[in-house]
C-alpha cells in the first residue's frame, strides 16, 4: 500500500509538474499584461510538433527538443511583435475573440502540415526501460521529466526571486502603471515574458510527446487544467502556479486510482465503475470551486 | 388534379421507384483525426481498395463514396450522416468506428429507412433489443472478440486478471464478452476515459494488484500508449498480456514495435489466413498502401464487397428495400475472413482465431495465427432481437 501511494504520488508530481510549464507563462501573461491568452495551448501544441518534426529530421530526441524549444521561442517572439502588442490595450472580449481566433488557425495548419493522424514520439533508447526506485520499479522517462520539472521550478524561482527582471516581473504584476512610471521597459518585459513562456510550453509539449501522443487539439483540454491552476493558484503568482500544479496533478492522479475503488466498498458494482471515472474527472473542478468560496482571489494572489 | 390522375401519377411514381438506379451513394462517416484516427484510416483505405478493385462500381453501377471526418464526436457525426441522408441521399452509409458515436448516429439513419452496413461498431444494443431492419454488421457483435479472449485466458489457466477498459458502450460490452467465457477472479476493473493517453495511475494500480494477467480493450492511439507504458513502467515481466484483435493489430503494431511480441489476441480474420480472396487482399492491400492490413481494413473490404453483392442481386434496384435487405442477409459475397452468414439480428455468425505477435520469417514484428478459438459462434443477444 505504501508502496502504490507512492508510487502514484511520483505520477502526481510528474504530471503537476507539466502543468507548472504550461500555467507559469500563462499566469504571468495573464497576471502582468492582464491578457487572456486562450492560445496558449496552441503553443504547447505547435511546440510540441516542432520538437517531433526536429527530431525526426535529427534523429535525436535531445536535439529534436532544445530545436523545437528555440523553434516555439521564436514563433512566440514574432506572435508577440505582431499580435499580442496590438491585444494588451483592448478589453478582454477582444482578446478571448483574436486568441480563440489563432486556437482555429493553429490546428488547421498543423492538420495541413502534418496531417490529423497523430504523431508519436519515441523516448531515447537508454530512457525507453523501467528503473528501481525504493523497491518498486518506475519509468525512467517519467523521472527524467521530473527532474526537468523541479529544474524549471528551481530556476524560475531564482530568475524571479532573486533577480532583477525577476523584481520588475513582481513589480509589473503588482502594479504596471506604477512600474512603468518607475522607468521600467515594460514593453521588452512583456515580450521577453511572452517569448519564455512560448518556450516552457514547447518544452512540456515536447518532453510529453513520448509519453503522450503529438496531435491537433491536444492544446485545449491541458489549457482548461492551466487555468484551473492559475485560478487556484491566483492569477500572476509562479508561487501559486507551482502550488496550484501540484494540488492539480496530485488530486487528478489520487482521485483517478482511489476513488473507483473507493466507491466499490461503497455502491454496487456496476453503479461504482460508472459513477467512479465520472467523479474523478469533476474532482478537481470541485477543488477549484471549493478554494474560490473560502479564497476569491486564489491562493497566492500576485495583485495584494 | 381529380383523383383518378392523382392515383395514376401516384402508381407512375411507384413504379418508377423501383426502377434501376444509375448511381450507387455511399457516405462514409469515420475516425478520421485524433487518436482514434488509425481504425478509421484502415477502414477507409480497405473500402477504397475494394472500390479499386471494382473499378468505382457498385454491383455494376458507378458508385460515388462520400466520405466525412467525425473527429470522434457523436454530435460532429450525427452533422455529417444528417447532411448525407438529407442532401446527398446516399443509399447506404458506413464506417463509424466507435459504438457510442454508433448508437447516437443510428436512429437517424433507420428512420430515414436507409441501409446502414457497419464495418466496426457492433453494440450490444443493435444486436438485441434494439435490431433493426436497416442495420448490418459485417464485422462482429463487439462481445465476440473479447469472448475469445476471454476463453483463451480460462483454458490457459490464468487465475487473477485486471481489466482495462475506456468507460463507454464498446468498453461495456467488451467486460460482459470476456466475463462470460473467463470464469476466473477478476482482481479489478479499470475503466478510463475514452481517448485517455496517460495511464499511470492505472499502471500503478496493476502493480500493486500483481495479477497474473491483463485483459486490455483500447483501440487505436489508447492502446499504443497503455502498452508502451506497460512495458516502460516493467510490468511485463511478470505479467501476461491478452487483448482482442483491436488492441494488438498492425496500427498498434507498428507503433510500438517489439515490446508487443508475446500478446495473444482474438481476431475474426488474420492476414495469414489461408484463402484465395484473402491473399489477393492483402497483396493489393500493401502494394497500395505500403504497410500490412489490420482487421479494420479487411473490415472495410468486405464491407464494400457486400454493398456491391447485394445491388449486384437486385439488378440495382436500391429502392425496392426489401429486396435489397434480402440480399445482404443472403450475403452475396466472398469474405476474406472465409465463409460466414448471417444471423437473423443481421450480425455474422462465424469462427474466431487466436493470433499470437512475434516475429516472422523477415524479422518483421506482427500477428501469427494460432488456432481456431470458436467455430461458427454467434453473439449472446440475438435471442432478444425481433425483427420487424
Amino acid at each position: 500500500m505504501t508502496q502504490l501511494v507512492l508510487e502514484q504520488a511520483l505520477n502526481g508530481l510528474q504530471f503537476g509538474l507539466m502543468l507548472f510549464l504550461l500555467a507559469a507563462g500563462l499566469t504571468l501573461v495573464f497576471g502582468i499584461m492582464d491578457c487572456i491568452n486562450l492560445a496558449h495551448g496552441s503553443l504547447y501544441m505547435v511546440g510540441a510538433y516542432f520538437v517531433a518534426a526536429a527530431t525526426q529530421a535529427a534523429d535525436s530526441f535531445w536535439i529534436g527538443l532544445a530545436a523545437g524549444v528555440a523553434g516555439a521561442a521564436v514563433l512566440g517572439l514574432l506572435l508577440e511583435l505582431s499580435l499580442f502588442r496590438q491585444l494588451y490595450k483592448r478589453d478582454h472580449l477582444s482578446q478571448v475573440l483574436a486568441t480563440f481566433a489563432l486556437i482555429l488557425i493553429a490546428n488547421e495548419a498543423v492538420r495541413m502540415i502534418w496531417g490529423a493522424q497523430p504523431l508519436m514520439l519515441n523516448p531515447p533508447d537508454a530512457l525507453a526501460g523501467p528503473v528501481e526506485v525504493g523497491g518498486f520499479f518506475y519509468p525512467a522517462y517519467r523521472l527524467v521529466i521530473i527532474a526537468f520539472g523541479l529544474a524549471v521550478a528551481a530556476l524560475l524561482y531564482l530568475l524571479v526571486a532573486k533577480s532583477r527582471v525577476g523584481m520588475w516581473v513582481r513589480a509589473g504584476a503588482a502594479n504596471r502603471e506604477m512600474t512603468e512610471a518607475l522607468g521600467v521597459n515594460v514593453q521588452g518585459l512583456f515580450t521577453a515574458v511572452f517569448v519564455f513562456g512560448a518556450a516552457l510550453c514547447a518544452l512540456a509539449g515536447g518532453l510529453l510527446g513520448p509519453l503522450l501522443a503529438v496531435q491537433v487539439g491536444m492544446g485545449e483540454s491541458v489549457l482548461i487544467l492551466a487555468f484551473v491552476v492559475i485560478i487556484i493558484g491566483g492569477i500572476g503568482s509562479i508561487r501559486g502556479a507551482l502550488v496550484g500544479s501540484l494540488i492539480v496533478g496530485t488530486v487528478d492522479t489520487l482521485g483517478r486510482a482511489l476513488l473507483p475503488t473507493l466507491l466499490r466498498a461503497l455502491l454496487p458494482a456496476d453503479a461504482a465503475s460508472t459513477l467512479g471515472p465520472a467523479l474523478a474527472s469533476i474532482l478537481i473542478y470541485l477543488l477549484m470551486a471549493g478554494i474560490l468560496f473560502f479564497k476569491p482571489q486564489g491562493l497566492f494572489p500576485a495583485r495584494a | 388534379m381529380s383523383p383518378r390522375l392523382t392515383a395514376l401519377a401516384a402508381a407512375l411514381m411507384l413504379a418508377g421507384s423501383v426502377h434501376a438506379a444509375d448511381q450507387i451513394k455511399v457516405g462514409f462517416v469515420s475516425t478520421l483525426s485524433g487518436p482514434g484516427a488509425g481504425l478509421g484510416v484502415d477502414i477507409r483505405d480497405g473500402f477504397n481498395l475494394a472500390m479499386k478493385q471494382l473499378n468505382g462500381k457498385l454491383g455494376g453501377l458507378p458508385a460515388e463514396v462520400i466520405v466525412a471526418d467525425d473527429q470522434q464526436s457523436p454530435d460532429i457525426a450525427k452533422q455529417a450522416a444528417d447532411k448525407f441522408l438529407k442532401k446527398d441521399k446516399v443509399d447506404f452509409m458506413t464506417g463509424i468506428v466507435f459504438s457510442n458515436i454508433m448508437l447516437a448516429v443510428g436512429p437517424t439513419v433507420f428512420e430515414n429507412e436507409t441501409f446502414y452496413i457497419s464495418a466496426n461498431a457492433g453494440p450490444s444494443q443493435f444486436a438485441g433489443e434494439q435490431c433493426n431492419p436497416y442495420f448490418f454488421n459485417v464485422a462482429w457483435q463487439n462481445d465476440n472478440l473479447h469472448e475469445a479472449v476471454g476463453n483463451v485466458v480460462q483454458e490457459k489457466g490464468f487465475k487473477n486478471v485486471v481489466i482495462v477498459t475506456p468507460n463507454y458502450p464498446g468498453g461495456k460490452d467488451a467486460v460482459s464478452g470476456f466475463k462470460r467465457y473467463y470464469k476466473g477472479k477478476i482482481a479489478e476493473e479499470v475503466y478510463t476515459k475514452l481517448g485517455q493517453l496517460d495511464y499511470a495511475a492505472e499502471l500503478a494500480q496493476i502493480r500493486s494488484i500483481k495479477p497474473d494477467a491483463v485483459f486490455f480493450f483500447l483501440p487505436g492511439g489508447m492502446g499504443i500508449n497503455f502498452v508502451k507504458q506497460f512495458v516502460a513502467a516493467g510490468l511485463s515481466r511478470d505479467t501476461q498480456l491478452f487483448a482482442p484483435g483491436f488492441s494488438a493489430d498492425e496500427d498498434v503494431i507498428k507503433a510500438v514495435g517489439a515490446p508487443m511480441i508475446g500478446i495473444f489476441n482474438s481476431s475474426h480474420w488474420a492476414h495469414d489466413l489461408d484463402n484465395p480472396e484473402n491473399k489477393r487482399f492483402v497483396a493489393d492491400f500493401q502494394k497500395e498502401y505500403g504497410r500490412l492490413p489490420s482487421l479494420y481494413a479487411s473490415q472495410g473490404y468486405d464491407a464494400a464487397l457486400m454493398m456491391d453483392g447485394a445491388v449486384r442481386d437486385v439488378k440495382g434496384k436500391v429502392e425496392d428495400k426489401g429486396a435489397l435487405r434480402k440480399a445482404l442477409q443472403a450475403k452475396h459475397f466472398k469474405s476474406v475472413r472465409g465463409d460466414f452468414k448471417f444471423n437473423t439480428n443481421h450480425y455474422p455468425v462465424q469462427n474466431y482465431y487466436l493470433r499470437v505477435i512475434g516475429k516472422d520469417a523477415g524479422g518483421r514484428v506482427t500477428n501469427k495465427l494460432m488456432g481456431t478459438i470458436f467455430t461458427n459462434h454467434a453473439d449472446a443477444y440475438v435471442s432478444a432481437c425481433q425483427m420487424k
